[in-house]
């Protein structure tokens, strides 16, 4: 048999808009390789999340317990390896998230398993499956063979669709035999935001070192086009933005409808984290800024300036 | 107290070299690339430098690769590092077989702590630290940060980002994941990936350059460890990712706006 698992994530109490997406790239795979979905959830209190996973035409196990509560790989790796071997699964998978690229190496090494990250499509002939992956921050794409039993991947949920609806799956309770931890979890800050999760934004207002460490302009943008704040890493070295708003290969990949880059340079490595947008515009002073040759539309121009007009247009017509 | 760190570093394309694919798909253009330590594990380095000056210990920098990755423990010499230790091997370098290879280095120098770069620049697997962690049995803690932004005072007073218990057998690493920062903490012996705001890396110095020449540098037969070296992810083909058509530069916010409402549709 060549079973998939796909490692599904809570986040308070709900699955991950990105598991869907994995669990979209493990319909895929089982319909090449003529295997059976599963899919997995871990954490403490998550039985009405795991029910909603009940509708892809997956098996749904539910890991539920205390020794669970914290998103520790140290702790869930066990629980997936245990599960992984009961159902003979031959393929493992997960989203590109935090938890997803923390989690799935570890278990895949303790499956023998060699792994793809960040893959955007699988490639090769029917169940001769290869992972299509970037590499360089996104300079050369790889196909690359995994030439373990067991393989194990993530996947970059802007690259796959959302699971299809399907056959109704069971919902079954996992085996969770947790050791003893070696590993203690403190807290959990979260960052909280009115603005739309970034990787999910319909808009993303992105800004760099051209704004000189003052977002305001931008953040009216976004929040007159209802998006989400993105920087490139130059602000977030620079203390001008959190953390979390970095796009690029070594922050986040998005892939709204608008990306709006306003005082960004274009530098590879910002670049690779948003050339799948569908729309890019760029407003920047240097009409040589590397930003304006795949910018679908630039502004060439002082964002200061530019950003209230464009705010103005955007208030006047909704 | 004093810790002993296990530090490690890779050759890698300079992220500023133009990477091309060769046209047979069967590799990149080598020609006119430069070599450097990977950015994330310089930031390796500067962090085990920063544990070493506050609580005492070594650090000790483990490279794979072939004779020319001595360049770049060197670097990490001249930062300030004590010794290093090259693996030669010249076979495919993928993150099974490079945990393999620091998991028997490990058992020879029996570490406190070991600090990897989260991902390598040229593969971008984000894979080996977790790996090793596996097959050591010890805990992880993967995207090292930290709170304060790299122009805060801490950050210029060079204090680690990674904290040491007072006893001096855990240690609290804080993580950048999804929706906000997590703190945890790790009993030593542990691995810890570190992220690119967990510190500014240093420069060398002069004297460190100097000095670095005479540190000790000692080379090892990857094959002689006894490490598994098959390669289990093999590349089978590289291509150039398709080019985006961009370059139409509007006037003015007006015919932005009409660009956008009426022909793009996405506003």
């Amino acid at each position: 048999m060549s079973n998939v698992l796909i490692i599904a994530e809570a986040f308070k109490g709900q699955v991950r808009r990105a598991s869907l997406h994995a669990l979209g790239a493990g319909q895929q795979l089982a319909k090449r390789t003529g295997g059976a979905l599963h899919v997995v959830l871990l954490g403490k209190g998550i039985g009405e999340a795991g029910k909603s996973l009940s509708t892809f035409g997956a098996t749904v196990h539910v890991a539920d317990a205390e020794a669970l509560a914290a998103p520790l790989a140290e702790a869930h790796a066990p629980v997936v390896v245990e599960l992984a071997r009961a159902i003979g699964a031959t393929w493992l998978g997960a989203a590109a998230t935090a938890y997803g690229k923390d989690l799935t190496p570890r278990a895949a090494a303790l499956l023998d398993a060699a792994m793809a990250t960040e893959v955007i499509a699988f490639t090769g002939e029917g169940a001769a499956v290869l992972f299509r992956r970037p590499m360089w921050a996104g300079n050369v794409l790889a196909d690359v063979e995994l030439t373990t039993a067991v393989k194990a991947f993530t996947i970059r949920p802007t690259e796959f669709a959302a699971a299809a609806a399907g056959a109704a799956g069971e919902v079954k309770a996992a085996a969770v035999n947790v050791p003893t931890l070696k590993s203690r979890y403190v807290s959990f800050t979260e960052v909280k935001s009115e603005r739309p999760e970034l990787t999910e934004a319909r808009v993303v207002v992105a800004g760099g070192r051209g704004t000189k460490g003052d977002f305001k302009p931008l953040e009216a943008l976004a929040d007159a086009l209802s998006g989400a704040m993105g920087a490139s890493r130059a602000a977030v070295d620079a203390g001008w933005a959190p953390n979390d708003w970095q796009v690029g290969q070594t922050g986040k990949v998005v892939a709204p409808d608008l990306y709006v880059a306003a005082g960004i340079s274009g530098a590879i490595q910002h670049v690779a984290g948003m050339k799948g947008s569908k729309v890019i515009v760029a407003i920047n002073k240097d009409p040589e800024a590397p930003i304006f040759q795949i910018a679908d539309y630039g502004l060439v121009g002082d964002l200061f300036k530019i950003l209230p007009e464009l705010v103005a247009k955007v208030k006047a017509n909704h | 107290m004093a810790l002993k760190i296990m530090v490690t570093v890779k050759r890698v394309e300079d992220p500023e070299s133009k990477i091309r694919v060769k046209p047979d798909g069967s590799g990149i253009v080598t020609d006119g690339v430069n070599y450097k330590m990977n950015p994330f594990d310089e930031i390796g380095v500067e962090e085990g430098l920063r544990l070493k000056e506050a609580h005492g210990g070594e650090v000790l920098v483990v490279s794979i690769g072939g004779e020319k990755s001595a360049t770049e423990i060197r670097a990490a010499l001249a930062m300030g590092a004590d010794r290093g230790v090259l693996v030669r091997h010249d076979g495919p370098l993928d993150p099974v077989v490079v945990s393999n290879i620091l998991a028997k280095v490990y058992e020879l120098e029996k570490p406190d702590l070991v600090l990897l770069g989260k991902q390598s620049i040229d593969d971008d697997q984000n894979q080996a630290g977790q790996y090793l962690a596996a097959r050591l049995g010890l805990p992880q803690g993967t995207f090292a940060s930290k709170t304060e932004s790299l122009e805060s005072e801490a950050e210029q007073k060079k204090v680690p980002g990674l904290k040491l218990s007072s006893d001096g057998k855990r240690l609290v690493v804080v993580r950048e994941i999804d929706g906000g920062v997590e703190t945890i903490d790790l009993s030593l012996p542990a691995v810890v990936t570190v992220d690119l705001r967990l510190n500014k890396p240093r420069f060398a110095s002069l004297p460190g350059i100097m000095k670095a020449k005479k540190k000790e540098l000692k080379e090892l037969q990857a094959a002689a460890l006894g490490a598994d070296l098959t390669p289990r992810v093999v590349v089978k083909l590289l291509a150039s990712p398709p080019a985006r058509k961009g370059g139409l530069k509007v006037a003015d916010v007006e015919e932005l706006w009409k660009k956008l409402h009426e022909e793009a549709k996405v506003v």
